[in-house]
């Protein structure tokens, strides 16, 4: 049994996702109407379709020599950070306060991946000093400044 | 010149506050490995918006200037090139920052980027009028070819991966097309409702340059390990002036190279650096001293990649086509204010052309006695820990893009875009020809449909759009260019590689 190693299982399934995009959108084009309003991207499509089928041909048969794909201790690492976020954007900007929510994930965020021992104080009170540097300048920066007027809700 | 008549606009409080802003500002953002050029330009668009159109592109073209010399600061100092840009700098800045010759090396490299520089931003001066005059002959098929060509460049050049990058030059153009068409008014492809106004050009920009370079230093894990900063000792900044005027050749050479390798579309200041170290150390008496610490390869490289950034705007401001990733995001900045390149600049907006241009030059001058004054600071602000700079630009990214239409639509677009662009770039596809795809999409577009009616009501489409010298010489160098890279792909890379630099 040959052995298919991860990158190449990797390239398979990201070149196979953006192909089905790639056919998926040449199928929209193809059958939408008015045809008039499809005419530059059917254009566009056939050309996506035949690139992106290209290349996951090249991935399945091993010829991929770009890119690494993400390995196991990348995604490991990246992985917290990803979750910590994507809720931060897709659920708490808007459901606890903008400003609320960017700073905890601010905080969360620099804790995790900060190198500095968890144990001492002095490590934590630096975070906490930071985090409300960094809840100033936004602060300054966009509701004074630029007078943006953010998402509330429960918080600020 | 015309361009002397709005000089005194460039001097007005805010105008010169915001150049100035800009220019310490990128030399700080520049030195700090893992924010690029194209990054800060992105992160700082959204700031353009709430000012004049004029002031906010003096703003991104200071931050553009100086993270690219900015960049030197930490490459000299701490063996990481701030930007791509940098990278032939390190191979004798460094080595000199360790002979103790620090300061000598930051001193050549600020006064070589601004010698480079201000002869890059003459030439755009000088050639850009004459360019966007000759941009009037053409029609909607030639602006059609154009932005494909625009595309198709940067695809191939800019990429590892000729098919890759032509592939994210695709996904740019569909993107391009999402929301309801100017013409039928038909939806198309709105499969979200945050995507009904089609995607914003700001909230794109900042996701797809910000997003993955937060993931990068996600990924990296709690990275402990910061690289010592050499510190700098006193240096007389005359003997580094007689320095520079002892090394004509190196600064010749490296000053056309950069100028020339500027003017053609996606080829980068990576590329301008390396391409000049080399021609230096090949014309070179010293040749046996490159790479042991030797001034001229300092100066070679540093006035190649600011050499590179006035003309790198002469295909922008005249035909749409940016010269590298940082002036396709400029193009986005132009685009927002409702300013199109081209002759439509020149002749409506000239304030706004000229001003801008004219805050490049004095920029340069800037960034050359700033530079020599904030290089220490810039090395220590280079060692702000990953987990801080990751939590800022997210945090960044986030309330930039919501700003700019008070919407979490764009936020959503922002984060779903970065995301996707960090998985896409694990696999060898390359942002700036998204990020061009998705610029020169609708102007394609348009000039396709409006050709298309010529065509319908004349001789047809494939008359229309394929004969003609102007579109054949635009479908040649289209094929060229690709053909060009497909070869220089198979024939492996050409130039040293960054990794081989680093090791």
């Amino acid at each position: 049994m040959s052995y298919v190693s991860l990158p190449r299982v990797q390239h398979i399934v990201a070149s196979g996702f953006i192909a089905a995009v790639g056919m998926w959108v040449a199928w929209v084009s193809y059958t939408q109407q008015p045809a008039e309003a499809f005419l530059f991207p059917r254009l566009i499509s056939t050309v996506f379709v035949v690139l992106a089928v290209w290349t996951f041909v090249k991935a399945i048969l091993g010829w991929t020599k770009v890119g690494h794909g993400v390995s196991r201790r990348d995604f490991v690492w990246l992985l917290p950070g990803l979750i910590i976020a994507l809720i931060y954007i897709f659920w708490a900007a808007k459901a606890v306060g903008f400003y609320t929510a960017g700073t905890i994930a601010f905080f969360m965020l620099l804790s995790f991946y900060d190198p500095a021992p968890h144990g001492e104080a002095k490590t934590w009170i630096k975070r906490v000093t930071i985090t409300a540097g960094f809840l100033a300048v936004m602060y300054g920066l966009f509701a004074m400044l630029l007078k943006v007027y953010t998402p509330r809700e429960i918080f600020f | 010149m015309e361009f002397l008549y709005y000089f005194g606009d460039v001097f007005t409080p805010i105008s010169f506050g915001l150049l100035l802003l800009g220019t310490i500002g990128g030399l700080i953002l520049g030195a700090t490995p893992g924010l690029s050029p194209t990054m800060a330009v992105a992160l700082l668009i959204p700031f353009t918006f709430h000012l004049a159109p004029v002031q906010g592109l003096i703003l991104l073209g200071a931050a553009y200037t100086s993270t690219v010399a900015g960049g030197a600061v930490s490459a000299i100092l701490l063996k990481i090139p701030g930007a791509p840009a940098n990278i032939a700098t390190t191979l004798d800045g460094h080595t000199m920052a360790k002979q103790g010759k620090g300061a000598q090396a930051l001193q050549l490299s600020f006064l070589a980027s601004a010698v480079g520089g201000v002869i890059g931003v003459l030439l755009l001066i000088f050639l850009t009028p004459v360019l966007a005059q000759w941009a009037l002959a053409f029609g909607p098929s030639h602006l059609f070819w154009l932005a494909i060509l625009g595309v198709t460049v940067i695809g191939s050049l800019d990429s590892a991966s000729v098919v890759k990058g032509l592939l994210s030059g695709c996904i740019g153009l569909w993107l391009a097309t999402i929301g309801f068409d100017d013409i039928m008014g038909a939806q198309r492809f709105i499969f979200h409702p945050a995507l009904g106004g089609g995607i914003n050009i700001i909230a794109a920009l900042i996701g797809l340059f910000a997003i993955p370079q937060v993931l990068t230093m996600f990924a990296k894990g709690r990275n402990a390990a910061n690289a010592e900063v050499i510190d700098v000792e006193k240096h007389s900044i005359m003997d580094a002036v007689r320095e520079l005027l002892r090394r004509p050749k190196a600064l010749s050479i490296g000053t056309i190279t950069g100028s020339v390798i500027g003017l053609i579309p996606g080829v980068g200041g990576q590329i301008a650096g390396l391409v000049a170290y080399d021609q230096t150390k090949k014309f070179s008496s010293e040749r046996e001293k490159f790479g042991k610490g030797h001034s001229e390869g300092v100066i070679a490289a540093e006035s190649a990649n600011n050499a590179m950034v006035g003309p790198s705007l002469v295909p922008l401001l005249t035909l749409s086509i940016p010269g590298s990733p940082t002036a396709a995001v400029l193009l986005g900045g132009l685009l927002i204010h409702g300013i199109f390149p081209g002759t439509d600049l020149f002749d409506n907006h000239p304030d706004v052309a000229w001003t801008f241009i004219n805050s490049m030059l004095i920029g340069q001058v800037l960034m050359c006695l700033f530079g020599l004054y904030v290089a220490g600071l810039a090395a220590r602000v280079a060692q702000v820990p990953q987990s801080v700079m990751a939590a800022v630009v997210l945090g960044l990214a986030v309330f930039g893009s919501y700003s700019v239409q008070s919407s979490m639509g764009d936020v959503y677009v922002m984060a779903t875009l970065g995301v996707m662009m960090y998985f896409l770039e694990r696999f060898g596809f390359s942002a700036a020809p998204l990020v061009l795809g998705l610029i020169l999409g609708p102007i394609a577009e348009a000039n396709f449909i409006q050709g298309s009616m010529i065509a319908g009501a004349t001789d047809g489409m494939a008359s229309y759009f394929l004969t003609g010298a102007l579109n054949i010489v635009l479908i040649a160098i289209v094929i060229a260019s690709i053909a060009y890279s497909v070869w220089m792909e198979l024939r492996s890379r050409r130039y040293t590689s960054k990794e081989e630099i680093m090791a």
